[in-house]
């Protein structure tokens, strides 16, 4: 268990060494670069590699934002599975919808109760 | 002096990002997230029945709550000043992102302020996400039918 | 007129008061704090949004600006402002309380000067008996509208700055013994030397706070040892070096006292702030506060100030184009320093 804990941190951790050398290396706005980790992730799924990842660090491959490529890809192809071409459509937010259905919820709740405060 | 000339002053005069330090300091923060998250997935996993392939999506859930907290109290961009690709690359980010644009947008009111505002940010991941799962899919289903490789 | 865009005004309007309103960051941090006139317990300043803040917070400048020169504001002909918003619609609603025939002026961070040299003129033009000019800026309001919210986490490298909240405003009037008098102004032209990151805005704004120093002193035939002190608005501690290192490569020598920056002094030397501050109140409430008074206690017989502005919009920077910028600069003369 402290073993999956350690993967978990190192790996999470190598994902976000890859996104700050995408900021100061490459230079890329935070958008630019959520969006080439995100597509990374889905090419990752589709090549097979992604579920090895999460099946060997756990939260280290499920936190990161690439997870939600993966789960998108996912979903399609498990629904392609079944229906075919028309499944690649309609598959892909049936792995992963928590992090959006969570992120619009909390957002709104946020937005009742929170005040944006300009702070260093 | 002319355009090239000045460039290349800027260039030597600029201060530069400290490229070491913010690789390690991303390194540890997104650690962090993650190995917490792992911890959330475990209590999942022991105190409901969730299995390890299930956990993850509350995980991310009770994450992005926490992020909210941390958004609101006006603590995560002191995070993300710290830990930089660290805390924008975990579901955190994600969840920052969409959080803090509802709490800024409020004051142009519910709809168009906080429902038109609230992917502002965080659109463009989703937006690549599914483009890029549709391709890859349509790839993969296309290669499974033509026999090339299989599910 | 003296050389192309270098003005002079021979009825030498007055600067008859200034006045400085602050938010409260700058009241804990900025070290021009105790001579500024009014602070606010909250970035909000007791409004509902940061941009009805900001716009209080021009009212209440304008306001302490004509109490000082024992003024109503039925006394003042014109209200010359700008800001960093939208349309500037900060300045548009304080102007529509403040029931004064108002030009909205938008240079961005450099509209402090630029509404000075309006001011000057209208007055030597015999339009105007008081004339309230300034510029402000809110951070929260010009945050969200050129970066990101407020709360998103975002890494600011070495070479960002700190949006001021704060509202400088000055009274000019016809010539009056005892006060500042503005002699000459050179208006900046828009100067393009193609850099992109908006992330670095002092490095962007330094070439054309270079052109405009080097076209005032040629314009007016003074040297830098004519000047107490050479005051950019808001190059910062990066933008500022390289306006300096311009300068001396092109063989304008000052003695490193001289130069001086209000973006970079701001805020003394807290690396929370990167390269220090910004925004259109930067340098409206250094020149509206520590300058004006250094002046009115004859520390200074003449000053050079520069204001510094970056002309780009969130647009222009996602649509790929540079940062194009601009600097007007005023010269200010107290009582007999000099007769050019």
């Amino acid at each position: 268990m402290i073993s999956s804990f350690i993967l978990a941190f190192i790996v999470g951790g190598l994902i976000c060494v890859i996104g700050q050398l995408l900021f100061d290396v490459a230079n890329l706005t935070p958008g630019h670069t959520l969006s080439i980790l995100v597509v990374a992730g889905a090419v990752l799924d589709g090549l097979g590699l992604y579920e090895p990842l999460i099946d060997f660090a756990g939260a280290g491959a499920t936190v990161p934002i690439t997870s939600f490529g993966n789960s998108l890809t996912h979903g399609a192809l498990r629904e392609a599975e079944e229906h075919g071409i028309i499944g690649v459509i309609t598959g892909m937010f049936e792995v992963t919808s928590s992090g959006i259905s969570a992120a619009i919820l909390f957002g709104f709740i946020a937005s009742l109760i929170f005040r944006s405060k300009g702070r260093p | 002096m002319d355009q090239k000339t000045y460039s290349q002053l800027e260039q030597k005069m600029s201060p530069k990002v400290p490229l070491a330090g913010n690789l390690i300091r991303a390194f540890l923060t997104g650690g962090l997230i993650c190995a917490i998250g792992q911890g959330i997935m475990y209590f999942y996993m022991y105190f409901f029945d969730f299995t390890e392939k299930t956990a993850g999506n509350p995980t991310v859930a009770t994450l992005i709550f926490i992020v909210m907290l941390l958004t609101g109290f006006g603590k995560y961009k002191k995070i993300a000043q710290f830990g930089g690709a660290g805390s924008a690359v975990p579901v955190t980010g994600f969840g920052n992102a969409m959080i803090s644009s509802a709490i800024e947008h409020r004051t142009e009111g519910y709809v168009l302020g906080v429902g038109g505002n609230m992917f502002k940010l965080a659109g463009s991941v989703i937006v690549f996400g599914v483009f890029a799962a549709f391709v890859v899919a349509l790839i993969k289903t296309i290669l499974v039918k033509f026999g090339v490789v299989g599910w | 007129m003296v050389a192309r865009g270098v003005l002079s005004f021979s009825g030498r309007p007055s600067i008859r008061s200034a006045a400085v309103a602050a938010g409260p960051l700058e009241k804990k941090k900025s070290r021009f704090a105790h001579l500024f006139d009014q602070f606010y317990d909250s970035e909000l300043c007791g409004e509902e949004t940061n941009e009805k803040a900001h716009s209080r917070m021009i009212e209440d400048a304008c306001g302490l600006v004509l109490e000082k020169a024992e003024a109503m504001p039925a006394d003042a002909d014109f209200l010359l402002c700008g800001d960093l918003v939208n349309q500037m619609t900060p300045s548009n609603f304080a102007a529509a309380n403040l029931h004064l025939p108002y030009i909205g002026l938008f240079s961005a961070c450099a509209t402090s000067v630029s509404s000075l040299i309006a001011a000057a003129l209208l007055t030597e033009a015999g339009a105007s008996r008081l004339t309230l000019a300034g510029s402000s800026s809110q951070h929260n309001a010009i945050e969200r509208q050129f970066r990101y919210p407020i709360e998103y986490g975002f890494q600011k490298g070495p070479t960002a700055q700190w949006t001021v909240t704060a509202a400088g405003f000055a009274a000019v009037t016809p010539n009056e013994p005892g006060y500042p008098e503005i002699r000459h102004a050179t208006v900046g032209r828009s100067v393009d030397y193609g850099l992109t990151d908006p992330l670095n805005m002092g490095a962007a704004m330094a070439p054309a706070a270079f052109d405009t120093l080097n076209r005032h002193l040629s314009g007016t035939g003074n040297t830098p040892d004519d000047y107490d002190a050479i005051i950019t608005g808001d190059l910062g501690s990066v933008g500022s070096s390289l306006f300096r290192n311009m300068a001396k490569d092109e063989g304008i020598e000052v003695k490193r006292s001289k130069w001086r920056d209000a973006g970079e002094e701001f805020y003394g030397d807290d690396p929370s702030f990167f390269a220090g501050a910004s925004g259109a109140g930067c340098s409206a409430a250094v020149y509206f506060s520590d300058v004006f008074k250094r002046l009115m206690d004859g520390e200074y017989r003449r000053v050079l100030l520069i204001a510094t502005g970056a002309l780009l919009s969130p647009l222009s920077f996602q649509q790929g184009d540079t940062i194009p910028c601009t600097a007007h600069s005023v010269e200010l003369v107290m009582g007999e320093g000099g007769e050019s």
